[in-house]
């Protein structure tokens, strides 16, 4: 090779060396950029929200029209909601989740089942609610109360516990199926006793993404459950509950004093977070900590 | 005995089959309850004057159900949100499969998955009252609620969306191709945007799809956050009223089973159909272009 050459393949090599390096860093940035909302936007609420935080924020009702004292009912109400949900969510989704990767054969029936998950996680919450309130809320007549909202929020929540629970089953080996059915077992004692248990601690995280979910949720309750003020915590199903989403909206847009409940409307969007993001970061944790005993 | 073993186990198949179809039947509940009480307002208003009209006055006398300045908001918001949320998603997505170091990703990984999992109200409380205000005083414009603020919102709630599909797009992609390619003395870079992105790219369609998909019908941002006027904007900086927001804002006062209730319904429908195209077209490109083996390329 001559000398030209050569020094010209070194020239476009440094060239080339430089523009890797160049987008490399443009690359960066954009992850930067995304961990940077997250910190600004915690930040901000835990700068002005941490103030708005004590025991009597956490355990005493809304006085004064909403101006003054907790948000104790909202937080029960969340709670009753996201658990109820959980409670609809979750069978359903093990129970489909199981028959997608335990019985099904590749075909049209599986092609549509998928289908239907993929699209049921992409409808909209808004559309959620309008569905509770024409079913549960006044086609079952259930009216405005946990249970419409908890059976909404099930709804909503199936496809992320189908996928993880799905997630979960692939990831037991066939070995153990194949020793269980080997030993004489059926195909149900094979899933009951020895699948079900191995999957199980994964499927549990599905499990508290959803609650989290559900905590979060706020206009898929909008119609079916939550309601701007109520004086007494819910006594059965059939109550309208207060909720943490839902009151950081109607403080925030609704209130008479919107300006003057603002520490309030951070103190309670920084409890909505921590129970939200705790329970996320539970669940990332936990599966991390199961994925490395594997 | 073994007979009735077989029939027992034949039994519980069905029994899960039938909880399997679950997702379908909910599907066309919500595809059944939302016609029901939708269609009754096409006999007061006509379909096309519905879909074009551009007044929506729902409480005056007589009422205007024209949704058309409301399908615009919706479209102008996801167009925009997608504008910030596509580089920012894919190039996300790239990095942490292809560029950073295991130790990185596994913090920064996490981060993306916080920030999917920040319920929409907060950060629809977060641009009304820190970035709205921010971007008055910096634009000095009118109202700090509008278009621009909804769409940049919007765009953080899918970018998590995008980059986690994405990501798993680019990871699938056999690692022959990469090494053939770097083998041929191409850069790393290189090797990104010649082989894996191309190899990819029905993944990165698909992840684009959903996350506009999850754009539009983000309700608590828009709800918040976009103002609320209904009318065609004129620019980035107009409030508007998008789809869901007027759904969630009008349902509380709309009388029940009165024209007001039948028409939210009817917008909720017009919403639907329009998610229900973008999962529509991104379970076609991912089933259709699939990236299968090393040989197919």
């Amino acid at each position: 090779m001559s000398q030209s050459t050569t020094s010209l393949t070194h020239r476009t090599a440094a060239r080339r060396k430089y523009s890797q390096a160049a987008m490399f860093i443009l690359f960066r940035v954009a992850a930067v950029i995304n961990a940077l909302a997250l910190l600004i936007i915690l930040f901000f609420l835990i700068k002005n929200g941490w103030q708005a935080i004590n025991w009597t924020f956490l355990t005493q009702p809304p006085i004064d029209s909403m101006t003054k004292g907790g948000i104790l009912p909202c937080i029960v109400g969340t709670i009753y909601l996201s658990i109820g949900a959980l409670a609809v969510g979750f069978p359903l989704g093990i129970a489909s989740a199981i028959y997608l990767n335990e019985y099904a054969k590749k075909g049209h029936t599986l092609r549509a089942i998928r289908f239907g998950i993929n699209n049921l996680a992409g409808v909209p919450s808004v559309i959620f609610g309008l569905f509770g309130l024409a079913l549960f809320v006044t086609w079952m007549k259930m009216g405005v109360s946990i249970l419409s909202g908890s059976l909404t929020l099930g709804f909503l929540t199936l496809p992320v516990i189908i996928g993880t629970a799905e997630e979960a089953l692939r990831a037991v080996p066939d070995t153990y199926r194949e020793a269980s059915l080997g030993l004489g077992a059926s195909k149900w004692q094979t899933i009951y006793r020895v699948v079900l248990p191995a999957a199980l601690p994964s499927m549990l995280t599905g499990g508290i993404l959803a609650l989290s979910r559900a905590a979060g949720e706020t206009a898929a309750i909008m119609f079916t459950a939550a309601v701007f003020y109520t004086k007494k915590l819910p006594t059965s199903v059939f109550d309208q509950v207060m909720a943490l989403p839902y009151h950081i909206y109607v403080l925030a847009t609704a209130g008479t004093e919107i300006e003057q409940t603002r520490h309030l409307q951070y103190g309670t969007a920084l409890i909505l977070i921590f129970l939200v993001l705790g329970m996320n970061l539970a669940a990332i944790i936990y599966r991390s900590r199961l994925r490395k005993k594997r | 005995m073994n007979k009735k073993r077989q029939l027992k186990d034949r039994g519980i198949e069905y029994i899960f089959f039938i909880f399997a179809l679950i997702s379908i039947v909910i599907l066309c509940m919500i595809l059944f309850f939302l016609f029901r009480e939708g269609l009754p307002v096409f006999g007061l208003v006509s379909v096309k004057d519905f879909l074009f009209g551009e007044y929506w006055y729902p409480t005056s006398e007589p009422p205007d159900f024209g949704i058309f300045p409301l399908i615009v908001a919706s479209l102008l918001v996801t167009m925009c949100s997608a504008a910030v949320a596509i580089p920012l998603g894919v190039m996300t997505a790239i990095y942490l499969a292809e560029i950073a170091s295991k130790r990185i990703k596994e913090f920064a990984k996490p981060m993306v998955e916080l920030l999917a999992s920040l319920p929409s109200v907060v950060i629809g409380f977060f641009g009304m009252v820190v970035v709205a205000p921010f971007l008055q005083e910096a634009f000095d414009i009118p109202t700090g609620l509008n278009l621009f603020n909804a769409s940049l919102m919007l765009a953080f709630m899918s970018v998590p969306t995008i980059c986690t599909i994405s990501e798993d797009a680019i990871a699938s992609v056999p690692v022959e191709l990469k090494e053939a390619s770097l083998a041929l003395g191409a850069t790393h870079w290189e090797s990104i945007v010649r082989v894996i992105i191309p190899a990819s790219l029905s993944g990165l369609s698909t992840a684009v799809i959903l996350g506009m998909s999850r754009a539009i019908g983000e309700t608590m941002v828009v709800l918040m956050v976009a103002g609320g006027a209904a009318m065609v904007p004129s620019s980035v900086f107009d409030p508007v009223r998008p789809m869901p927001a007027s759904i969630a804002a009008e349902m509380a006062e709309a009388p029940f089973r009165g024209e007001h209730y039948h028409a939210l319904f009817a917008t909720g429908m017009v919403l639907f159909v329009f998610t229900l195209i973008f999962n529509f077209i991104a379970d076609y490109i991912s089933n259709k272009h699939r990236q299968v083996g090393a040989s197919t390329l």
